[in-house]
């Protein structure tokens, strides 16, 4: 429609429906799919570009994803690793929808805790939670705080 | 409802309500029978005798009673079952559930599932409210603890009483000094957050240089565990054990507390001078905690 040639530009082929990942931090593609939970054994048809040459991030990583549209609460854990990523939702060929992640106040199930003492880290039926603060993630828990390397702990 | 987690949940004003509620039942300012018709659970999945026994004569005291779990008999009742589940069924039970357990963060695990206040008596290397509070009463019978010189002294990495302590004291704007052996300093983010909230830290290589401008100095345990062998445990345990001669020319005034029990950082001679405070503070487990136990269930 709008687009003369679907695939100008594209380094992989287009997809008719989904979410296009844009502008993750060169090198977090596979932690944002470690993020959404997308593992070597799920369905999705997916296709993950990394280290391509971008204008605004020098390099940048880029993840699409087949038949899936990502809903907030995906979008914006994707936020820790990779601040600057833009979520396209494509539709029919199409991008409909284009959003900023934004990191949440509060992970819960997001992150687990370092601290092996930690009681989240236990059989117990609780989910580890973490508040956003400017100096990295504080357990609410155990109050540990993680300053950096925060793909390592992601769920 | 209201549960006594962490010090982290207190601001300045709450303290200082506590401590004046504490003062009260110090001096007898309360009914006998206050709690009379209350059934306090405490379920203790750690040893601690101390803790455990001042909880339960603040409860006799009030004129209440008390349920008692220790550790042996914990890891018997709840065999395999999760402490979220124990303190469901224990919540029908007792109108209010005093908790100490290894894990950090245990007590506030089970405020969460509680349908009656919680006390944190301790959770791992975590919080132990109480006996900051109990600190804090033991400083202010003294003096105002605004804008005090407070000496750390000791295992600050895994010490969780100089920990609590310390964040409380940053709601008084105090100046603290610390002074640990080597691989046992104050955890940066401790400090960190000290200093976030505007504390002044200061660290010293040892106590003799600082001991004269304190107000307080508390003294925590060095544990022999932290050490690869006994050797070097005696070496550091014994450059930082506090003895009459350290204590020429201190200010008159100065106290030295100790959470107790104590292992050999305090010579027993320390304990005739004025300045030994630490078992009129272990004795201030007991109006402390009668405050909190009132506050939670009256
Ligand atoms: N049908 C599609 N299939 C696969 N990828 C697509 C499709 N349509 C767009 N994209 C990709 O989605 C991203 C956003 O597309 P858009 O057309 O909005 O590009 P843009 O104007 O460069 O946007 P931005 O300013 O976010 O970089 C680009 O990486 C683009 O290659
Ligand atoms: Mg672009
Ligand atoms: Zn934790």
């Amino acid at each position: 429609m709008s687009r003369k040639d679907p695939s100008g530009g594209l380094l992989v082929s287009p997809i008719r429906n989904g979410t296009v990942i844009d502008h993750i931090t060169a090198g977090e593609a596979l932690n944002v799919l470690r993020i959404l939970g997308i593992t070597g054994s799920t369905r999705e048809c997916l296709s993950i570009a990394t280290n391509v040459e971008s204008k605004r991030l020098g390099k940048k990583d880029i993840v699409k994803i087949e038949n899936r549209e990502l809903c907030k609460e995906e979008v914006d854990r994707i936020a820790l690793i990779a601040p600057q990523a833009k979520i396209n939702i494509i539709r029919d060929y199409q991008v409909v929808e284009k959003k900023g992640v934004k990191i949440p106040k509060v992970l819960k199930g997001v992150v687990r805790c370092p601290n092996p003492g930690c009681i989240t880290n236990t059989s117990e039926p609780v989910e580890s939670t973490f508040e956003v603060l400017e100096k990295g993630l504080h357990c609410l828990y155990c109050d540990w705080l993680i300053k950096d390397d925060i793909a390592n702990y992601i769920i | 409802m209201y549960h006594i987690i962490s010090i982290r949940d207190f601001e300045r004003s709450d303290l200082d309500y506590l401590l004046d509620r504490a003062r009260e039942f110090d001096t007898g300012g309360y009914r006998p029978r206050m709690l009379e018709d209350k059934l306090a659970a405490l379920l203790f999945f750690e040893p601690s005798t101390r803790t455990r026994m001042s909880f339960a004569t603040a409860m006799a005291r009030l004129g209440g009673r008390w349920i008692s779990v220790d550790s042996v008999e914990a890891s018997s009742i709840v065999k395999g079952e999760t402490l979220a589940d124990t303190i469901r069924v224990l919540s029908g039970y007792a109108d209010a559930i005093v908790l100490r357990h290894p894990k950090e963060g245990a007590a506030r695990l089970a405020s969460e599932f509680a349908t009656v206040p919680v006390i944190n008596a301790g959770d791992g290397a975590g919080q132990h409210p109480s006996q900051t509070l109990l600190d804090l009463y033991t400083i202010r019978q003294s003096m105002p603890i605004d804008g005090i010189s407070v000496g750390l002294l000791g295992d600050l990495r895994y010490g969780r009483t100089a920990h609590s302590l310390a964040l409380a004291l940053s709601l008084y704007g105090v100046t603290l000094h610390t002074i640990a052996p080597g691989g046992l300093e104050m955890p940066a983010n401790i400090t960190l957050e000290l200093r976030e909230r505007g504390t002044e830290v200061i660290e010293h290589a040892d106590v003799e240089e600082v001991i004269r401008d304190l107000d307080v100095l508390y003294v925590t345990r060095i544990q022999r565990e932290r050490f690869p062998d006994s050797a070097s445990y005696y070496n550091v345990a014994s450059s930082y054990r506090i003895t009459p001669d350290l204590l020429t020319g201190v200010k008159e005034h100065m106290m030295i507390l100790h959470p107790l029990p104590r292992a050999g950082e305090i010579d027993p001679a320390v304990d005739r001078t004025p300045h030994a405070r630490y078992f009129e503070q272990a004795r201030n487990g007991v109006p402390v905690r009668m405050a909190l136990l009132h506050e939670v269930m009256k």
